[in-house]
């Protein structure tokens, strides 16, 4: 190991190769694209964000205190969009993904460096529509774009909107399958798939469901184009078609992207407790296969999103059974990371934060997924706060923490700088408390009745919005203070050194930042993943 | 249900309110319990086994099979329980007693637009009796709504091109929300109603003193009447076509096989749509009556339909 570093280390690493705008551009290295993914989709990110932050300043008021009806909800329409396709699905696997995976399988890249070039670029001309549809005015559909209101009654820009959702689509099937190929492939000699680094099963499973669902999602967005353009009456009821048909394929995609979304969180999640408890997870296997076994079952759950829209009572029968079946695999994970603290030897650096914040706040959403799988109960807390907070606890404490926290963990690696650790747990710490105090209280309205998509609402709910509107401003600071802390040690930070965190993983092994080709020499792996057990004591921090 | 937990939710005035609540709870006790353990495990672990010295290391755990396999059964078991309760209830919701109380309703952007069988209409507002099953039949003129009544812990998208249903029973009189929970456009927030739930008696007072209005299936008759429905469906089967005599809720054999039980939906795609589905023996005349009629006039003509009686 100490050879590989000493002799990769006498080559510039892989930011100080070249430094022209053009060789940022065109480049083909899959750590520049993830830097590159970083930008934007965090750019992305604030952007949702700050339509998230005025949306809830309006809602101090039950009048509505800032905006019309007609802007607010364009408003979340264009947060759900953004954060939907813009962040949350390309946040971990492209920006992470792209950064880690070679690295950890021991490869120079991922198997087709120029497709991922053209991933980042396809998805910027998709996120580039989706900005130019906001500046003409945005959408005012929500993100469900439900028929027949997108395709006969809205008028604003439905096109432009649906076409950058289209496009990015093709990013996320051209990256999926790069995953997948250089998975499969280009695995150093000796890493057998039971040797895999968690992250990557959830990465191979994400990857899966990304190639069988997204094509569905545009084929959809096509049939929204042709219902507003031609009145096919594929959907429309007046020319005989069915607009429950729409949702079907609609939620079809968008739930198995729920898991696309949160996949990639709890692999890094297994990373991060294994390396701060300095211990193997426990039920390595169990983990590994429960990703798979979400990614199976969650293409089979999508109509729980549908319970009151005029299915059968059979259907909803079968669909909440099934529904109740996928939190199986998930409950595992749950289970297996707090059991993996057991006898540990645990740290509380940033990212073991994030991690620990991640299994506190995926535990309250995927437990109140069960309240929203519960057909009676549904029917009462469907289209309600209740269910914002649902999602929010999986998407806001599940993937956005998952993605912070990865940054925080790779950040050495991705820069060659330690952030400053204090101000990082500072962050983790004012974002916990931020996030519970938007997002739990909604829950409560929720259930007391008051509707999402509301700009306005009755009164004897506002106490709550109050709350919730003051718990968002101090997540904001939470989102913020990253930005500033970890820009700042680009500068000023200290030199990181191969494996700051004593972490196991071929991608420890390679200086940091690292080398172009990432390794001198290909390591050859004789072990299991989170060897803690093995491992000299590690230089660096405790 | 004790005092001191009322405040999570909202008012409880219908039959299924309670039953509702009462999983609800059951729910945040379960979940909680495991939030709880799961909580409390990862602060004691995370206070026990905290790193003391630099080089220290976990200690040396592949994983425990059964136990693995017991937190994988046991949730499942309990998740199974959960959707049984779940479904029962649901069952109920989904399943309207006889003799109900019926009310038409249909949605458009952006209001509620009831109508009695009795014949008065109301609008974003509603009278119905505690005490009583009452059964909504919906549609939309445009895009897709919902009809929520918190209170009653019932909902349902109602939808343009058909009728979707639902039932519930008033128990406690008072006004309550009603919210559209189906994002319908610019003034969603503002398709939003009152309930208002009276004693039989008051009822019977309110709606014999709205009786200038005639009932649904008399309006119902004349639409019937200007149409020229009466040309093919007369009060005995000819060969244009079968008597709407006892139509409702009969079970017809359908051209090409398969039956139907005649109900409002059918009724209502036989007039929109009569080719999709003909009765078994009859050839497709009908042309459709779409665009001719509007959703108030179908619903009177469906309700005149189902008074043809023998």
């Amino acid at each position: 190991m100490d050879d590989t570093a000493t002799r990769a280390g006498t080559e510039p690493d892989y930011l100080k190769v070249e430094h022209s705008l053009r060789s940022w551009l065109l480049t083909t290295d899959h750590k520049r694209i993830g830097i590159l993914y970083m930008i934007s989709v965090t750019g992305f990110f604030f952007i949702a964000g700050i339509f998230a932050l005025l949306m809830r300043l309006h809602l101090i008021s039950p009048e509505g205190a800032l905006f019309k009806p007609e802007t607010y909800n364009r408003l979340f329409t264009m947060h759900g969009i953004i954060m939907v396709w813009f962040f949350l699905i390309p946040s971990i696997p492209n920006v992470l993904g792209n950064f880690a995976i070679p690295l950890m399988v021991g490869a120079r890249d991922l198997a087709f460096p120029k497709l991922n070039l053209l991933s980042w670029y396809l998805f910027m001309a998709g996120g580039g529509l989706a900005i130019v549809s906001a500046a003409l005015g945005g959408v005012d559909t929500g993100w469900t774009f439900y028929i027949p209101f997108s395709s006969n009654f809205s008028k604003t820009h439905v096109y432009w909107m649906a076409a950058g959702i289209f496009i990015a689509g093709f990013s996320s099937i051209l990256t999926a399958l790069n995953f997948i190929v250089t998975i499969h492939t280009m695995r150093a000699p000796g890493l057998t798939w039971l040797r895999l680094p968690l992250f990557l099963w959830s990465i191979y499973a994400t990857s899966v469901i990304l190639i069988l669902a997204t094509p569905v999602l545009a084929i959809t967005l096509l049939l929204i184009a042709f219902e507003r353009a031609f009145q096919v009456g594929i959907f429309d009821p007046n020319l005989g078609g069915d607009p429950v048909l729409f949702q079907h394929l609609f939620w079809f995609y968008s739930h198995p992207a729920v898991y696309i979304m949160i996949l990639p969180a709890m692999g890094w999640v297994s990373e991060a407790i294994a390396c701060f408890s300095r211990k193997r997870i426990f039920g390595y296997g169990f983990v590994a296969f429960s990703s798979l076994a979400i990614a199976t079952f969650g293409f089979l759950v999508w109509a729980h999103h549908m319970f009151v829209a005029g299915m059968s009572m059979y259907g909803g029968l079968v669909f909440s059974v099934l529904s109740f079946a996928v939190a199986v695999p998930s409950a595992i994970k749950v289970f297996n990371w707090t059991a993996t603290l057991h006898k540990g030897s645990i740290s509380y650096h940033t990212p073991m934060l994030y991690a620990l914040g991640f299994i506190g706040l995926f535990t309250i959403g995927g437990l109140t997924g069960l309240f929203v799988a519960t057909l009676a109960v549904n029917v009462h807390v469907h289209d309600t706060y209740f269910i914002v907070a649902h999602f929010h606890y999986i998407m806001v404490g599940g993937t956005a923490l998952g993605y912070l926290g990865s940054i925080h963990y790779w950040w050495p690696k991705i820069s060659g700088k330690l952030f400053p650790d204090m101000w990082g747990r500072l962050a983790a710490t004012v974002g916990f408390i931020g996030f519970n105090l938007t997002f739990f209280p909604q829950f409560l309205l929720g259930y007391l009745g008051m509707n999402r998509r509301y700009a306005t609402y009755a009164p004897e709910f506002q106490f709550l919005n109050v709350l919730s509107t003051a718990g968002a401003t101090i997540l904001g600071v939470g989102y913020i203070l990253p930005l500033i802390y970890l820009l700042w040690s680009l500068r000023y930070g200290k030199e990181a050194g191969p494996n700051p965190w004593g972490a196991t993983g071929l991608e420890w092994l390679t200086p940091s930042p690292p080398p172009k080709h990432n390794f001198h020499e290909v390591p050859e792996v004789t072990w299991g993943a989170y060897n803690y057990h093995d491992m000299e004591a590690q230089d660096g921090r405790s | 249900m004790p005092e001191w937990i009322t405040w999570l939710f909202p008012d409880q005035a219908s039959t299924i309110a309670p039953k509702v609540d009462w999983l609800y709870l059951a729910l945040i006790l379960v979940t909680g319990s495991v939030a709880l353990l799961i909580f409390t495990l990862i602060t004691v672990y995370s206070i026990r086994y905290r790193r003391r010295r630099i080089d220290q290391r976990g200690a040396h755990i592949e994983g425990f099979v059964p136990l693995e396999l017991f937190w994988a059964v046991i949730p499942f078991l309990i998740f199974m329980g959960i959707f049984a309760w779940g479904g029962v209830i649901y069952y109920e919701r989904s399943s309207p007693p006889k003799g109900t109380i019926d009310i038409y309703v249909v949605g458009k952007q952006w209001m509620w637009k009831l109508q009695h069988l009795e014949g008065p209409r109301e609008i974003n507002q509603l009278h119905i009796p505690a005490g009583y099953p009452v059964r909504l039949l919906m549609t939309s003129q445009d895009v897709i709504h919902s009809f929520y009544v918190p209170a009653f812990r019932i909902k349902q998208d109602v939808l343009p091109g058909r009728y979707t249903s639902q039932w519930f029973q008033a128990t406690k009189p008072g006004r309550y929300h009603l919210f559209c929970a189906e994002y319908c456009g610019t003034e969603h927030s503002r398709m939003i109603g009152t309930i208002e739930v009276m004693r039989q008696e008051d009822f019977q007072q309110w709606i014999e003193a709205q009786r200038a209005t005639q009932p649904m299936k008399s309006s119902g008759k004349e639409v019937f009447a200007r149409l020229g429905c009466d040309s093919c469906h007369s009060s005995t089967d000819t060969p244009l076509g079968p008597s709407l005599h006892n139509v409702y809720q009969r079970k017809t054999s359908l051209k090409g096989g398969g039956s139907i039980v005649a109900d409002e939906s059918y009724l209502r795609e036989s007039i929109l749509n009569p080719a999709d589905r003909i009765v078994h023996g009859y050839q497709s005349t009908m042309p459709t009556y779409r665009g001719q009629i509007s959703d108030e006039q179908l619903n009177e003509l469906i309700e005149y339909i189902k008074s043809l009686k023998r």
